[in-house]
């Protein structure tokens, strides 16, 4: 296809073609195109279909505010659903699909929506699907979601990639049209930081679309000077492709920088980055988004935007018409119909709604006080006609309603417009974000040469709040074009269907009967006819809405009120919000010390809290996990295992007060703990309940080593900073977490100490006498390696924890796995630890769950009363000490050869299962090796004065119903012998 | 948002972990008569207002120091942030 409509002119570079697909036809356009503009110079009018009745529409506007024409852009895994035409920079070998039909584009057989118009109006899914209630999942809603929705995903995954970035300055300049260009050189001269930022992939906004002049030269030129000394600054950072999406707290912006969108593919660079601006002031240069006037038949391809016909001759050297019909309210229309002869673009008519225009243009038939009120054509617009009936013969009606200004990020913080009745559109209120001001057409100025001064203005008022001061360079000098504009909404006259938003097909009747039906405020109008929605939020079909609303109402726009705007001001991507937090790096996990030696020993992994740890370590011929964890558990319990325990919390405690600290933050007692000990100690939440427990070693007068769970490591750190400074302040104590500073590693078994003597330093002895249970102690190891050794068991075994600092660890798994080979030690991992506690029945994650109490866990008495500590106040309750309360028990299963299963609710043998019934739950079950069955931990009601009774483990939702024998939850070692050893 | 942290100068609010209202620093007396009475509003009364509240912010990702932020909850503006040690000096709090 040839450019047929290709005209001279433009900022685009004739030397270099570009081809690219649309629907598989191969066209050509330049650098310098959109994907827009290259469409029209093929003469591709039809580009898409509509959302709800598949009406066929065109390219309506110039920029990010168009509702129509959304492609599909590229192809695979990179194919992005709903790119709009207007902003996509043409590549070379752009591939692109138009969306949102059934068959060809020409003839989309969902087009039968538009002929159902008349059922499909406002509300409709509200009125029509209702009943029969039984229709609703299996028949209406798959229809209507396959029904639903513009493009469609590729399915796969995102081959780009995101980044995020973070940028500072004095002052952030929003939009580099005339205003924002005038704005960033005083600022920029002033010396402040500045960074210029524009959604264009070219700086300048309207003066690349308009031929009027700038300090005696065309716009353009100036344009590209005021570029050239703003990038000549230091102190000023250009940034194109990047749209200023969201004002948020403090002087944050966040902006969306399209790396490489405009390039064929994105290489190894990331696709698009999300910056976070941190701006002392902001100045809003955002300019304004032009809408169109209601009429019938509004919506085929050719009717345009005014400013958009102007802009695509102007800027593209493209005339989207060979026979151009403008329709006007206001005097920038006539600057379309003028730019476009002057460029020889035939203009059939030029109609503009007011009344006592006298203006004529050579050889144009003009009509004032007059409007269209239909429109023909099949897949586009061939004719036109005015309300006295007469027909006009045209290819593309310019339609001007006049400018919105681009106040979205004023509202952002909640911000109100407010109407102003001299150019018929919302202006910003005075509720701004702090820090931010607002120049140019944003802010209602709609001449160029105001524009400029404003600019200039504005940010000379700004940089001196900031205390620079303000270059004397005078703003840059334009004439005022005319700008009147009488409001004009809609033409009646016509039965036909006058169409208010193109993206989400709502017409004057939708609203007109939305206020019928009695959704008058603007935000259920918004609702109940979805006007304003979707990716284009609205921005060409708000204003036009809302005064049709008004009308209807027989209010007046300002108090109609209108809705406001959130961020993002433009979609922003999902993967670009996620940046490089994807996959694994969405939540990356830390590697244990013997992470290593694990991984070269067969280890299988398991993701525990913030931790990857060694689940298990499977042996040849082993065939499942249990035959590992059932080994593993008979290793050491007969001989000796060791286990990588470094997950555990650790918080380095040290101070005059420690020990009086430590008093407050666990509820049993820890001054009176003598050096070279360790203690069990349970911490308690301010509300009574558990919270956590570890233990806790004296190394001197006041140095105390504590661990806390693995879960809870980073919360009781936190807790017990909010003690030492809030409630405390006055106490001399210092916390430091050294989780992962030390390696630690139990070693568990009858011999646990044999192999650890093989590795301690002579001089240290570890014996029975010398070092007894819940001894603690610095030692060296390996000839001088420093450690520190704790006898302390998580199994039920004579056990140890040994420390290292943590660049040794993974090498001490090795010489202690070394030094155990003469007793057939085993490393284990976290399944046969949970077994062996289980057996040994201490509570963990499942029982200090944030419902349990210490009298629940049968720690009760732990709970000093003769000191003040967290939580110890409120364990009193007596809501918490009831007759009666769960109390924590061991079960087994009557038929020895049933596995249990937690979450099972006990209920008294006789009793009806009910709510009423309940008895407790199972929280924990492991298949015990020691004893060759299933055991379990759990809470059952007076559970404690109940032993030896039989009850029923109930599990409905796994159909099972097992007969358990409440015993004492230390299944092994009940009296301790082993771990004293 | 942007806490002025006392020490450190304005920090970004994603360095923080918010606990909230800077009411939990009056810790009730554990001896007072009413002591169970006092721990049950300080454990589970809390004032929630639409305007200038003082919360607790822990500086999480930076020195560890806990604040006491005043932020007004409807417009998120920071008029004061002190370290939370020093308020609980000034309300009488040792150890």
């Amino acid at each position: 296809m040839t450019q047929s409509n290709r005209i001279d002119g433009g900022l685009i570079d004739r030397d270099r073609a570009l081809s690219f697909r649309f629907n598989g036809k191969t066209m050509t356009g330049h650098p310098g195109d959109t994907l827009a503009s290259a469409l029209l110079a093929n003469g591709q009018r039809l580009v898409g279909r509509s959302f709800k009745y598949h009406r066929p529409r065109g390219i309506f506007s110039c920029g990010s505010e168009e509702p129509n024409a959304l492609v599909q852009l590229r192809t695979g895994a990179a194919q992005e659903p709903n790119t709009r035409a207007t902003v996509v920079e043409l590549y070379d070998q752009l591939s692109a699909t138009s969306q949102n039909h059934r068959g060809p584009l020409a003839f989309d057989f969902m087009g039968v929506n538009d002929l159902l118009s008349p059922f499909l109006s406002a509300g409709f899914y509200y009125k029509t699907f209702m009943w029969p209630k039984a229709f609703w999942e299996k028949i209406y809603e798959p229809v209507i979601r396959n029904s639903a929705g513009l493009g469609k995903l590729s399915m796969k995954g995102d081959v780009d990639r995101y980044d995020h970035g973070f940028l500072h300055c004095d002052v952030l300049v929003i939009g580099a049209g005339p205003a924002g260009l005038s704005a960033a050189l005083a600022a920029g001269r002033s010396g402040a930081r500045v960074i210029l930022a524009d959604e264009d992939f070219r700086m300048g906004g309207r003066l690349l679309a308009e031929t009027l002049e700038v300090d005696g030269m065309p716009g353009v030129d100036w344009a590209a000077e005021a570029l050239a000394e703003l990038s000549s600054m230091d102190n000023v950072r250009l940034m194109t492709r990047t749209t200023v999406y969201g004002a948020f707290d403090h002087g944050v912006y966040g902006a969306l920088e399209r790396m490489t969108d405009h390039l064929p593919t994105s290489g190894n660079k990331p696709r698009q980055v999300l910056w976070r601006v941190y701006s002392k002031r902001a100045v809003l240069c955002a300019g304004a988004t032009e809408r169109s006037i209601a009429f019938g038949n509004n919506d085929r391809p050719g009717v345009m935007l005014a400013g958009a016909v102007r802009a695509y001759a102007n800027r593209y050297g493209v005339a989207p018409g060979k026979r151009v019909t403008v329709m006007t309210n206001n005097d920038d229309g006539w600057r379309t119909a003028t730019d476009l002869l002057a460029k020889g673009v035939k203009v059939a008519a030029l109609i503009d709604t007011r009344t006592g225009i006298t203006r004529t243009l050579d050889g144009v038939r003009v009509e004032t006080g007059s409007g269209l009120i239909d429109t023909k054509g099949h897949n586009g617009i061939s004719w036109a006609t005015l309300q006295s009936g007469i027909k006009i013969e045209t290819d593309c009606l310019a339609v001007a309603g006049g400018w919105s200004p681009n106040v979205h990020l004023t509202c952002h913080q909640r911000g109100r417009p407010t109407w102003s009745e001299d150019i018929a559109a919302f202006v910003p209120g005075s509720d701004l974000p702090p820090g931010m001001r607002v120049a140019g057409s944003a802010n209602g100025t709609m001449t160029m040469g105001a524009c400029l001064t404003e600019g200039r203005d504005v940010a000379n008022e700004t940089i001196r709040d900031l205390g620079f001061t303000a270059s004397r360079k005078a703003a840059a000098k334009a004439e005022d074009e005319a700008s009147d504009i009488t409001a004009f909404w809609h033409m009646g006259g016509s039965k036909a269907r006058a169409w208010v938003d193109l993206q989400n097909d709502v017409t004057t009747k939708d609203i007109k009967q939305s206020h019928t039906e009695g959704f008058r405020s603007v935000e259920h109008l918004k609702r109940y006819t979805t006007l304003g929605m979707a990716t284009d939020q609205g921005k060409t079909a708000n204003v036009l809405g809302l005064a049709i609303l008004a009308e209807a109402s027989g209010k007046t726009i300002p108090e109609t009120g209108t809705t406001i705007f959130r961020p993002p001001y433009t979609p922003v991507p999902l993967g670009a919000f996620a940046g490089r937090s994807r996959g694994q790096d969405f939540k990356p996990f830390r590697l244990t010390p013997s992470h290593d030696w694990a991984k070269s020993n067969g280890a299988t992994f398991i993701e525990t809290g913030m931790w990857l740890r060694a689940q298990w370590f499977a042996r040849p011929g082993e065939k499942g996990w249990r035959d590992s964890v059932d080994r593993e558990v008979t290793m050491t319990r007969n001989s000796v295992g060791i286990c990588d325990v470094t997950t555990l919390g650790k918080i380095d405690i040290q101070g005059r007060d420690a020990a009086a600290f430590l008093n407050k933050i666990y509820c049993n007692g820890f001054a009176k703990l003598a050096l070279g000990k360790v203690r069990y100690g349970l911490m308690l939440r301010e509300d009574g309940l558990a919270y956590d427990d570890g233990t806790t070693a004296r190394m001197s007068e006041n140095h105390f080593v504590m661990t806390t769970t693995t879960a809870n490591a980073v919360t009781v750190f936190r807790n017990m900073e909010f003690a030492r400074q809030c409630l405390w302040p006055d106490m001399d104590v210092h916390l430091i977490s050294t989780t992962d500073g030390w390696a630690q590693f139990a070693v568990a078994g009858p011999n646990a100490r044999k192999l650890l003597q093989n590795v301690v330093d002579e001089g240290h002895d570890i014996s029975n006498e010398a070092f007894p249970f819940m001894a603690c102690g610095e030692i060296t190891i390996c000839g001088g390696i420093p450690a520190r050794l704790f006898r302390i068991s998580f199994s039920g075994e004579l056990a140890y924890e040994i420390a290292v600092p943590a660049r040794y660890g993974n090498a001490l798994m090795g010489v202690l796995m070394e030094a155990g080979k003469e007793f057939d030690a085993t490393p284990y991992g976290t399944e046969a630890l949970g077994v062996m506690r289980i057996e040994k029945g201490h509570a963990a994650g499942n029982e200090l769950n944030g419902q349990t109490t210490a009298a629940m866990l049968g720690m009760g008495r732990m709970v000093s009363k003769a000191k003040d500590s967290i939580g110890s106040k409120l364990s009193e309750r007596p809501g918490l000490n009831e007759e009666g309360d769960l109390r924590l028990v061991g079960l087994r299963p009557v038929d020895r050869s049933v596995l249990l299963n937690a979450g099972a609710h006990f209920i008294t043998k006789g009793d009806t299962p009910s709510m009423e019934t309940d008895q407790g739950w199972m929280t924990s079950v492991a298949y015990s090796p020691s004893l060759g069955h299933s055991v379990g931990l759990g809470f059952v009601k007076s559970g404690t004065d109940r032993m030896g009774e039989v009850i029923r483990a109930y599990d409905p939702l796994r159909g099972k119903d097992t007969d358990v024998e409440i015993v004492s939850a230390h299944f092994i070692d009940p009296e301790g012998e082993r771990l004293r050893a | 948002m942007i806490i002025n942290h006392p020490l450190l100068g304005p920090r970004d609010a994603a360095e923080f972990v918010v606990k909230g209202d800077a009411n939990l620093i009056n810790r009730p007396d554990w001896q007072a008569d009413d002591a169970a009475q006092q721990f049950y509003e300080y454990a589970y009364l809390r004032d929630n207002p639409a305007g200038e509240h003082r919360e607790l912010w822990y500086h999480e990702q930076g020195d560890r120091s806990w604040l006491v932020v005043t932020r007004n909850t409807l417009t998120h503006e920071v008029t004061k942030v002190e370290l939370a040690r020093d308020v609980a000096r000034a309300a009488g709090r040792s150890a």
